[in-house]
């Protein structure tokens, strides 16, 4: 395919996945939107006022961008896992197969579809924020940037999960037992200066506390890990799982006999 | 003439050991109509499959119109439309969308991919129905879909995998028409069907597959000739007790106004009437017993059936 043909291609794919997460937002959209507007009343306003300052920040300035993290993660995953994989157990990934689309087109236009969620969700969920308190972004360059990043790693691990699931039941394994409590427990509440030494150190071994707090240093100024590193890694696994992916896009038993 | 497919040596042996395709060769020429006839599991749908890239070969060579699938992916399926055998489209897509959509995948700029859309969905007659789910369409209407989904980038051959199963005979007769013009058009076709006298009336050449072999290949009217034996079914208005006998000729009483015989290809069936109209036998009408090719068909599988699923003797 020449350059116009791979773009029109990619476009395409780009257009339908949007298009299905947008055809049925009362899932896709609207619940993520609920449940962070009730984390911001329970845990931000009723809790909160209780609790006091954090990080030098009263606490709902805190979890905000740990809340609106949270989000990104948990649709850019979930779109990508679950629209790869139903088009696969419905065959209609055959459409894409078939046709002349590169290995690597085909990668791009699934992880679009999923950042596109994902920053969507993450725009409706700071668009709440706003309800409930002021943001004032310290850095504007990291913050997207760690936003674009991270959307994009969860989209991949979400690819990844796509092709290696044989079932509905796979595609919810990782979200439930893997991602969930790496997200609550990555700084997203509470900052890991208060955990007890010994827990600081295991914390450090959850990515996902780099993501939560680059992208809080971002917007308050503050964090607990060295944002320089937490770049370096979320690129390095953006990369390492990029080629992963192209690898079983090629090779994958799941999707060719 | 342009070879539009070339097959040498073609292997496929499942990872649980099952040897699906045991080295077969084929060749089709450009605007062929193409039959791949075979029993369930002989290896049809595995060499399509192969062709299309949604199966990986275990060895052997497969070009598109000398484009080699492995070394030159994206022009040999430029060159190919495929209908599967089963419905793969996203059912809760627009028809027109399922259309628009594949044409994007093959880098077709949107107003000619909306143009082309618009064409093979009135040619299939869907156009009422572009706005529709295609979940709600009937299984006619799904196939006719696929149909124009796998023409919309105008490929140079078509591939169908049994495309008229389940479809009533009305609709089976239309598709034909359809798939004669297309191919009077200048598109190539490959298709695979369990309907023998679909293949009869459609495909100038045969390849007949059975355990992951060729075991026949060639044009249709030659591989008719190798026909024997024809079996008819005459109906009488006489009451028979018993098959009319009839010196050379094997008969079979059916029912007490009809038999059939068994006619060899060097005899003629006008003795046949002679004799029945000497016993004051008349007869009403004569057909086929079953299709001819289905009768070759039967025979060539059952030449290449192993000795146990015969139940010969070793």
């Amino acid at each position: 395919m020449n350059p116009q043909e791979v773009w029109i291609a990619l476009s395409t794919i780009v257009r339908k996945e949007i298009r299905r997460f947008t055809r049925i937002w009362v899932q896709t959209l609207i619940p993520p939107a609920i449940t962070m507007a009730l984390y911001f009343v329970i845990f931000g306003n009723l809790i909160g006022s209780r609790i006091g300052d954090m990080g030098g920040f009263d606490y709902m300035s805190y979890i905000v961008p740990g809340l609106i993290m949270m989000s990104v993660i948990t649709n850019s995953y979930s779109n990508v896992v679950s629209s790869f994989f139903s088009s696969k157990f419905q065959r209609q990934i055959e459409e894409l197969l078939v046709s002349p689309t590169p290995n690597w087109v085909i990668l791009v236009g699934y992880l679009v579809g999923g950042m596109g969620r994902g920053l969507m969700v993450g725009l409706i969920v700071t668009a709440l924020s706003l309800f409930f308190t002021k943001l004032h972004i310290a850095h504007l360059g990291i913050t997207l940037a760690i936003i674009l990043l991270t959307s994009l790693l969860f989209s991949l691990g979400g690819f990844i999960n796509g092709i290696f699931a044989r079932s509905f039941d796979d595609i919810s394994i990782i979200p439930t037992f893997v991602l969930t409590p790496l997200t609550y427990l990555g700084g997203v509440f509470y900052s890991i200066q208060l955990l007890p030494e010994f827990w600081q150190k295991v914390s450090m071994a959850n990515p996902i506390l780099y993501m939560v707090n680059s992208f809080r240093y971002g917007i308050l100024g503050v964090s607990d890990i060295n944002v320089g590193f937490a770049f370096a890694m979320i690129s390095l696994f953006v990369v390492g799982l990029f080629i992963f992916a192209l690898y079983l896009l090629k090779n994958s038993k799941g999707l060719r006999t | 003439m342009t070879q539009a497919l070339t097959i040498r040596g073609l292997k496929k042996t499942y990872p649980n050991g099952f040897e699906a395709l045991k080295g077969i060769d084929l060749n089709v020429e450009e605007g062929d109509f193409f039959g791949l006839l075979g029993p369930n599991g002989a290896g049809k749908s595995t060499t399509l499959n192969i062709i299309t890239s949604l199966v990986r070969k275990t060895a052997g060579q497969v070009k598109v119109f000398e484009h080699d699938i492995d070394d030159d992916f994206s022009s040999a399926k430029k060159n190919l439309g495929v209908v599967p055998q089963e419905f793969n489209f996203n059912q809760f897509d627009k028809v027109f969308d399922v259309v628009a959509t594949q044409a994007g995948f093959y880098g077709i700029p949107r107003q000619l991919a909306v143009e082309r859309t618009e064409k093979y969905l009135k040619k299939l007659g869907l156009w009422d129905k572009r706005y529709s789910n295609s979940r709600m369409l009937s299984g006619g209407m799904k196939r006719r879909l696929m149909i124009a989904r796998a023409l919309v980038h105008e490929p140079k051959i078509l591939i169908l995998d049994e495309p008229t199963a389940g479809v009533d005979i009305e609709l089976r007769r239309s598709m034909w028409e359809f798939l004669k013009e297309i191919n009077e058009s200048g598109t190539t076709i490959i298709l695979t069907t369990h309907y023998l006298e679909e293949a009869e009336s459609l495909c100038r050449n045969l390849a007949i597959i059975d355990h992951g072999c060729i075991v026949e290949d060639s044009s249709t009217k030659d591989l008719l000739r190798q026909l024997n034996t024809e079996t008819f079914i005459f109906d009488v208005d006489s009451d028979l007790q018993a098959a009319p006998q009839i010196t050379g000729f094997e008969t079979v009483l059916i029912d007490s106004c009809s038999f059939e015989i068994r006619v060899n290809s060097d005899q003629h069936v006008n003795r046949v009437f002679d004799v029945l109209s000497e016993q004051g036998i008349r007869v009403t009408s004569m057909r086929n017993k079953t299709n001819r090719l289905e009768e070759l068909f039967v025979s060539l599988v059952a030449k290449n059936m192993p000795d146990e699923q015969t139940g010969a003797q070793s």
